[in-house]
C-alpha cells in the first residue's frame, strides 16, 4: 500500500519536473510572464511531491513496514529510533530519495526568494533546476527505486550499515554533504540562465553569490565532519587519506571557492564574467562526478556504503550536462563581455587571478590523481592506485602558495598601486610572520614546509586581523563609541567583508593546524597486559582491564586505560570493539583525549580477552582539534556574509534590473 | 571594448602584446604542471598484485610499491624473533610469498583469512609489509566460524584505502 503510494508520488514528481522544465525553457525563450508563473507553480509542486514521498518513507521506516523494499533492506526492530530515522540515508535508494527531497527544498526556497526579482532570467533558471530534478526523479523511479513492493515481507530486517550506527557524526555528516552537493544545482541553474539569456547583469550577481555561498558553507562543514568522523571511528589516527570519496567532496569545494573569489573581481571590475560562470558550471559537474564516484562502485572506499547499478545512468547524465555546458559556454561566452579591465598584476585583483589559478591547479591535481587509476584500468586492465605521496607532494606547495596569497592579497589595494603603497602594505605583516614562525620553531617545528606554513600563516593572520580592525578603527577615530562602531561598522554595513575575513581567519588556522598535525605527530604501537604502562610524550597510559558491555543492538568489548600526566590522573579512555547484531566482523572505535594543544589517541588493534593482552596504537597529534573549530568558524563567517543587508543599502549599491517590480505577492512584469 | 586613452592604436598593440604574453605564460605553466603531475603520479603508483603476479614479475617487483592480496597460508604465522611483529606466507592458487610485518596485527588476523599487505619486495626473498589489512565485511552475513576467502571481497579490499597512514 505504502509502496504503491510512494511509487505514484515519485512518478508524479518525474512528470512535474519534466513538464515544468519544458514550460520554463519555453517561457524563457518567449519571455512570457504567464509561462514564468506556471514554471514557478511546477517548482513548488515538485517540492510537494518529493516531500510527501520522503515523509512516506520515514513513516514506513518508523512503523517497520517491511513490505516496502527499502525498509526490508535497512530496517530493523532492534535498533534505536534515531538510527531508524537516519537510515533514510544509510543506503543507496534512500539517499537518492533524500537527494531529491533536498533538491525540492532548494528549488522551492530559491523560487520563493526570487519571486519578485530577476524575471529576465528566472524562467530559464527554474527550467534548468527542474531539468536536473527530472533526472533524479528518474533515478528514484527506475534504477534506484526505494518503493519496491516485497511480496512476502520478512518479520525483521538486518538494520543499516553498522558504520552508520557506530557514531553520532553519521547523523549530521551525510545530510550536510547532500545540502552542499545538491545546493550547487541552484547557482548552476542561475549561471545557465545567464548564458541562455546571453547577459549577466551586476544585479544578478547577488543571487548567484548567495546561491553559491550557502552550499559552500554546507560543503565546507561536511568535508570537515567527514574527516572528523574518519578520525573518531576508523582508528588509524588520521583524518584525511586522499580517499576517492574524500576527493570527490573536495573537488567541487575547490572550484566553488574559486568561483566565490572570481565573483568578487567581477563585481568590482566587471571582468571575469565568463570565467565565473565556467567555475560555477564546473562545481556542479564535479558534484555529479562525485556522486558517480561514490555511488557507482568503481571505487571502494571507507566512506562509501553502497555499490550499485546506477553508475552508467549517472555517467550518461554527467556526459549530457558536460556537453550541454561546454556547448552553451562556447556559443554564449562572448556575449558576457568584459566591461572593465585589470590594470596591474601587483594589485588585489591580480592576486585574485593567481588565487583562481591555484585553486584550478589544485582541482586538476586532485582530479588527475583520483581518476588516473580508473583510466588505466579501463585501457590496460591493470589495477593500481596513486599513492598518498603524490597528493602530498603536489598539494602542499600549492596550499602554501594559497596561504601566502591569503596574506598578501587583502593587504594590496585594488587597482594600480604605487611602489610606496605596496611597500607600506606588504612590509608590516612580516612581523607577524616572524613571530609565529619563531614560536613554532621554539616548540619543535623542524620540517621546512611546516615552518614556511607557520610564517605565511602569521603573515596572513596579521593582515586579516588588520583588515577586520580597520573599519572599526576608522569609526572610532570619527568619534563613534566602540559599541556603535562594532555594530554599525562590522555587522550592518560591512557584513560581507567582515564575514569574509572571519572565513579567512578560519582558513589560516585550518591550514596551519593541518601542517602542524600532519608533520609533528608521535606514534607508538605496543602490546600491553593488564597493569602495564606505556609512555608516550608527557603521558603514561596504563591498561587497567577489559569489560564486555551489552546493548540491544551490539556487544562491546571495552579496554580501559587510565591516563596520567606528571603523576596526575587526567583521563580514563575506553576504546572498544563493537560487535553488531547480524554482522560478522567487529568494528573498532578509538578513544581520544583532547586538549587545546594536542590529542592523545588510543585505538585497539587487537584485543584478546582470554590472555588479557591488548595491542594498541597510541598517537599524540598536536593542534588537531583546531581544525574542527576553525572550519566551523569558516562556516559562521559564511553565514554572516549571507545575512541580507538592509534593503535601502542594497538598492543603493546595486540597482535592480527589475526596478519596476511591484510589491511582494503580485507577479513580476516581464522585461523585453 | 572602449578605451579611454588618447592613442587607441598604441594601446591596442600593448593589449595584444599583453594577451600574447599571458597566453604563452599560461601555456608554459600548463605544460610544467602536466610534467610535474605526471612525474608525481608515475613515482607513486601502487600496483595491485597477487602472489602469482609478483612471482612472475621477476626483477620488476623489487622496489615498486605493491599491494599484495591473497590468503594467509595455514601454519605459516610466526612471531618474529627479536623484534615485534609477525611473519607469514600469503598465497593464492599458484603462488606463495613470504611476508614480514612489524607492528601489531589487526583484530581479525588469523590463518586462512584474506589479507592485503602493502609494501615492497626485498632482494632477500621476502615481502616487507608496511601495512596489513584483513578482509572484513560490514554487510549482513549469517555468523559462521572461519569463512573462506571471497575473491570478490578481496578484490574490493585491494582498492580500499582503509587504514591508510603516512
Amino acid at each position: 500500500m505504502i509502496a504503491t503510494l510512494g511509487r505514484f508520488l515519485i512518478l508524479a514528481s518525474l512528470l512535474v519536473a519534466t513538464t515544468g522544465a519544458m514550460i520554463g525553457f519555453a517561457a524563457g525563450k518567449k519571455r512570457s510572464a504567464e509561462g514564468l508563473r506556471w514554471t514557478r507553480r511546477f517548482a513548488y509542486l515538485f517540492f510537494a511531491c518529493m516531500s510527501a514521498a520522503t515523509l512516506l518513507m520515514e513513516y514506513a521506516l518508523l512503523t517497520h513496514d517491511f513490505s516496502v523494499g527499502y525498509v526490508a533492506q535497512v530496517g530493523s526492530r532492534a535498533v534505536p529510533a534515531w538510527v531508524t530515522i537516519v537510515s533514510l540515508w544509510s543506503s543507496l535508494e534512500g539517499s537518492i530519495l533524500f537527494w531529491g527531497f533536498v533538491l525540492g527544498i532548494y528549488i522551492a526556497v530559491a523560487t520563493y526568494l526570487t519571486r519578485n526579482e530577476h524575471a529576465e532570467y528566472m524562467a530559464f533558471a527554474i527550467g534548468t533546476w527542474l531539468a536536473c530534478s527530472s533526472f533524479f526523479a528518474f533515478l528514484i523511479a527506475g534504477p534506484a527505486n526505494p518503493f519496491l513492493t516485497i511480496a512476502n515481507p520478512p518479520m525483521d530486517g538486518p538494520g543499516p550499515n553498522p558504520l552508520l550506527q557506530n557514531h553520532l557524526l553519521m547523523i549530521v555528516h551525510p545530510p550536510l554533504l547532500y545540502l552542499g552537493y545538491v545546493g550547487m544545482t541552484i547557482p548552476f541553474g542561475l549561471a545557465t540562465a545567464a548564458l541562455l539569456r546571453g547577459r549577466l547583469g551586476l544585479s544578478f550577481l547577488r543571487p548567484i553569490r548567495a546561491a553559491l555561498m550557502l552550499p559552500w558553507i554546507f560543503l565546507t562543514i561536511a568535508i570537515m565532519l567527514g574527516g572528523w568522523w574518519a578520525y573518531e571511528v576508523l582508528g588509524w589516527g588520521g583524518y584525511w587519506a586522499w580517499d576517492p570519496v574524500e576527493n570527490a567532496s573536495l573537488l567541487p569545494w575547490l572550484t566553488a571557492t574559486a568561483a566565490l573569489h572570481s565573483a568578487i573581481v567581477m563585481e568590482r571590475r566587471s571582468v571575469l564574467k565568463g570565467w565565473t560562470v565556467t567555475l560555477i558550471q564546473a562545481s556542479f559537474l564535479l558534484t555529479i562526478l562525485g556522486t558517480f564516484m561514490t555511488r557507482s562502485g568503481v571505487f571502494n572506499s571507507v566512506h562509501s556504503f553502497t555499490q550499485s547499478s546506477i553508475g552508467p545512468t549517472i555517467l550518461v547524465f554527467l556526459a549530457a550536462i558536460l556537453l550541454g555546458s561546454v556547448t552553451l559556454l562556447a556559443l554564449r561566452i562572448d556575449l558576457l563581455e568584459a566591461e572593465g579591465r585589470i590594470d596591474g598584476a601587483v594589485s588585489r585583483e591580480g592576486m585574485f587571478l593567481i588565487n583562481n589559478l591555484m585553486f584550478v591547479l589544485l582541482t586538476f591535481t586532485v582530479l588527475i590523481g583520483t581518476v588516473f587509476p580508473l583510466v588505466v584500468e579501463a585501457i590496460r586492465g591493470k589495477q593500481m592506485s596513486v599513492g598518498r605521496p603524490y597528493f602530498d607532494a603536489m598539494v602542499v606547495p600549492i596550499g602554501a602558495a594559497l596561504l601566502f596569497l591569503l596574506g598578501i592579497g587583502p593587504a594590496l589595494p585594488w587597482g594600480k598601486a604605487t611602489k610606496d603603497e605596496t611597500k607600506r602594505s606588504l612590509l608590516p605583516p612580516l612581523i607577524g610572520a616572524a613571530i609565529v614562525a619563531a614560536v613554532g620553531f621554539a616548540l619543535g617545528a623542524r620540517n621546512p614546509w611546516t615552518v614556511f606554513t607557520l610564517a605565511f600563516g602569521g603573515y596572513a593572520a596579521q593582515v586579516t586581523l588588520g583588515q577586520m580592525w580597520m573599519p572599526l578603527m576608522q569609526r572610532l577615530r570619527r568619534g563613534d563609541s566602540f559599541g556603535t562602531a562594532l555594530v554599525q561598522g562590522q555587522l550592518q554595513r560591512g557584513r560581507r567583508r567582515f564575514g569574509s575575513y572571519i572565513i579567512h581567519a578560519g582558513a589560516v588556522i585550518v591550514i596551519v593546524a593541518i601542517a602542524v598535525s600532519s608533520t609533528m605527530k608521535t606514534t607508538h604501537e605496543v602490546i600491553l597486559t593488564k597493569g602495564q604502562t606505556a609512555n608516550i610524550g608527557p603521558y603514561a597510559v596504563t591498561f587497567t582491564g577489559t569489560e564486555v558491555r551489552e546493548e540491544p543492538h551490539r556487544v562491546s568489548s571495552v579496554a580501559m586505560f587510565s591516563v596520567t600526566r606528571k603523576g596526575r590522573n587526567v583521563a580514563t579512555l575506553e576504546p572498544r570493539m563493537n560487535q553488531y547484531q547480524m554482522m560478522r566482523d567487529p568494528i573498532g572505535t578509538p578513544a581520544v583525549y583532547s586538549t587545546i594543544a594536542s590529542d592523545l589517541y588510543v585505538s585497539i588493534m587487537n584485543l584478546d580477552p582470554s590472555s588479557g593482552r591488548v595491542g594498541v596504537l597510541l598517537i599524540i597529534t598536536p593542534l588537531v582539534s583546531w581544525i574542527w573549530f576553525a572550519v566551523l568558524m569558516m562556516g559562521l563567517g559564511g553565514v554572516i556574509t549571507l545575512i541580507p543587508m538592509r534593503r535601502s543599502y542594497v538598492t543603493a549599491t546595486a540597482p535592480s534590473v527589475t526596478a519596476g517590480a511591484s510589491p511582494a505577492g503580485s507577479e513580476v512584469p516581464t522585461l523585453g | 571594448m572602449t578605451s579611454v586613452t588618447s592613442n587607441p592604436s598604441a594601446s591596442d598593440v600593448m593589449r595584444r602584446r599583453t594577451r600574447w604574453f599571458m597566453f604563452i605564460a599560461f601555456a608554459v605553466a600548463a605544460v610544467a604542471f602536466i610534467v610535474i603531475a605526471a612525474g608525481g603520479i608515475n613515482k607513486n603508483l601502487v600496483y595491485y598484485w597477487t602472489p602469482t603476479d609478483l612471482q612472475s614479475a621477476g626483477d620488476k617487483a623489487y622496489g615498486a610499491s605493491i599491494r599484495l592480496g591473497g590468503m594467509v597460508a595455514p601454519g605459516s604465522v610466526r612471531n618474529r624473533t627479536g623484534v615485534s611483529g609477525i611473519e607469514f606466507d600469503v598465497k593464492d592458487a599458484t603462488g606463495i610469498v613470504h611476508v614480514k610485518s612489524s607492528g601489531v596485527p589487526p583484530q581479525m588476523f588469523r590463518e586462512n583469512i584474506g589479507v592485503v599487505v602493502e609494501g615492497t619486495m626485498t632482494r632477500n626473498g621476502y615481502f616487507q609489509c608496511s601495512r596489513l589489512m584483513v578482509s572484513h565485511n560490514n554487510e549482513y552475513k549469517a555468523p559462521q566460524a572461519g569463512h573462506a576467502v571471497d575473491k570478490k571481497e578481496l578484490e574490493k579490499m585491494m582498492k580500499s584505502t582503509e587504514g591508510l597512514s603516512d
